[in-house]
């Protein structure tokens, strides 16, 4: 699990894992225990362009649905099967385990740093 | 105004709930996972705050005659310590709220409404008792209710000690029979009622004895494997067991006959009834009738979805959803819809637009799920 501390975060609730030119895209404890429990998880395919700010996938509990919006433009480099197959992996270890996806980009626009989202969700 | 919170609110903060939203009140919506809370009334049981109800008293000598023409059904004829389910018609035909009544007493009643629509149903209620002798009386404010679902539900109920004096024993209340009874010297009034589509009690009590007895009933159910269920596994349940949701399934607009509650309203009475002559007349042969759907995989469509007879994407729709999930019991999603009449025979085969795909979905009977007795 990552250091939640060290995350950048967007409005969206959504945390972003910076590695060289990697993101690893995961949604927050906060957006994963509004939704309840997650059952289904739409991942855009491996190779798919997106752009910051649209949706690319969804995440569906029982009770609702959640969207999942790409933070920044750039490619899809790798999805989380583990979360197709196990979905609840979103409720149990929604900053580990429970990742979405991988963006490699070239240029990182401004996120929140874990206190600027803390302060949004009244953390 | 500001969300009203039930007596026992402490008591599901400290067990870590979340809340939501409903009627007017705030209530837990689940307390870890509305997944493991549903599975554990379908296989153990489960105990829900419903404290937001709205219990309405009706007495006076012309209790029941009153009830016969406030209500869609023959509430004179049900025996005392018997419960029903009830709609209360506007003139129209449509549904003003949908109730479980109970009789208390010879000239005695308890109309339960959901919360919602509190306001509405005492209005009506009050408005129809004006030619009887009769004293409709809102005692919301006073009552809680806790219900205790699942099969281990009576097992539960008989290990919580303070609990005496049932008039009818446990063993021999049957469904939709309710006994009087007290906890701690507080008078009790348990039904063998519920919303889940499992066997299960309803016990209304005074709401400052309601922590009391909920944290009594936890204590008990330790060994029964009980834990607190919120209201999103409430909603998964009954809309497994087909029951209807006002606001979803029923609402002014729609004929109770529409809904499959025909046989709830007893047109075969005496006397009018508010409502008889549009429910008489019935709903426009075109009405939209509800009706079951399960589709394979695990997106499910959801509330307000629209429904349709094929794939091709300039056809108007035959239908719209009004609950959907993935069952968490079955594996697969279901739904319910009001759907026009050509496709409403069981095994028609329809599409649901789940946000721009079409999936493909069976008509069935309701309920989905129907426990083993």
């Amino acid at each position: 699990m990552a250091d939640k501390t060290t995350l950048q975060y967007t409005a969206e609730h959504e945390w972003v894992l910076v590695d060289g030119d990697t993101a690893t895209v995961g949604i927050t404890a906060y957006a994963a225990d509004k939704l309840g429990d997650v059952v289904f998880v739409d991942l855009p395919a491996v190779g798919t362009e997106v752009e910051g700010g649209v949706v690319v996938g969804e995440i569906e509990s029982t009770k609702s649905v959640g969207e999942l919006f790409a933070p920044i433009d750039g490619t899809v480099a790798e999805i989380n099967d583990a979360v197709v197959d196990t979905p609840e992996l979103v409720n149990s270890d929604p900053f580990g385990d429970g990742w979405l996806i991988k963006v490699t980009f070239t240029e990182l626009p401004a996120l929140l740093s874990y206190d600027e989202y803390s302060a949004i969700v009244g953390e | 105004m500001s969300d009203r919170l039930s007596p026992m609110h402490d008591l599901h903060v400290t067990a870590g709930a979340g809340f939501t939203d409903f009627g007017g009140w705030q209530m837990p919506v689940r307390y870890s996972s509305d997944l493991a809370e549903h599975h554990a009334v379908r296989t153990t049981a489960g105990i829900f705050d419903i404290s937001h109800m709205a219990e309405i008293l009706v007495e006076g000598t012309d209790a029941a005659a009153y009830l016969d023409y406030a209500l869609a059904g023959k509430l004179s004829v049900i025996a005392l310590g018997q419960a029903k389910y009830s709609l209360l018609l506007a003139e129209s035909g449509g549904i003003i709220d949908d109730l479980v009544v109970y009789r208390l007493g010879e000239e005695k009643f308890l109309v339960v409404a959901n919360a919602g629509n509190r306001a509405a149903a005492v209005a009506a209620l009050t408005e129809r008792a004006a030619d009887f002798d009769v004293r409709v009386e809102d005692q919301s404010d006073d009552i809680a209710l806790i219900a205790v679902q699942g099969p281990n539900a009576r097992a539960i109920l008989e290990a919580t000690t303070a609990i005496t004096e049932l008039g009818t024993p446990l063993s021999d209340l049957k469904y939709y029979w309710s006994s009087d009874g007290y906890f701690e010297g507080v008078p009790l009034f348990v039904g063998r009622t519920g919303y889940t589509g499992e066997d299960g009690f309803e016990l209304y009590i005074k709401s400052d004895a309601a922590a009391r007895l909920w944290v009594a009933l936890t204590q008990a159910g330790a060994d029964h494997g009980l834990v607190p269920a919120g209201l999103a596994s409430r909603d998964t349940l009954r809309l497994e067991a087909g029951m209807p949701l006002y606001g979803h399934e029923l609402g002014l607009d729609t004929f109770p006959v529409q809904a499959g509650l025909g046989r709830v309203v007893a047109l075969s009475k005496d006397g009018d009834f508010v409502g008889r002559a549009a429910i008489e007349a019935g709903p426009d042969a075109d009405a939209r009738v509800l009706v079951g759907l399960v589709a394979e995989g695990r997106r499910a469509g959801r509330a307000d979805y629209e429904v349709y007879a094929s794939t091709e994407s300039d056809a108007a729709p035959v239908g719209v959803i009004t609950s959907g999930a993935l069952s968490p019991t079955l594996g697969h999603p279901i739904a319910m819809a009001y759907v026009d009449a050509a496709v409403s025979e069981v095994g028609s085969a329809v599409f649901i637009d789940v946000r721009g795909t079409r999936i493909p979905a069976s008509v069935v009977a309701l309920p989905f799920y129907k426990r083993q007795k």
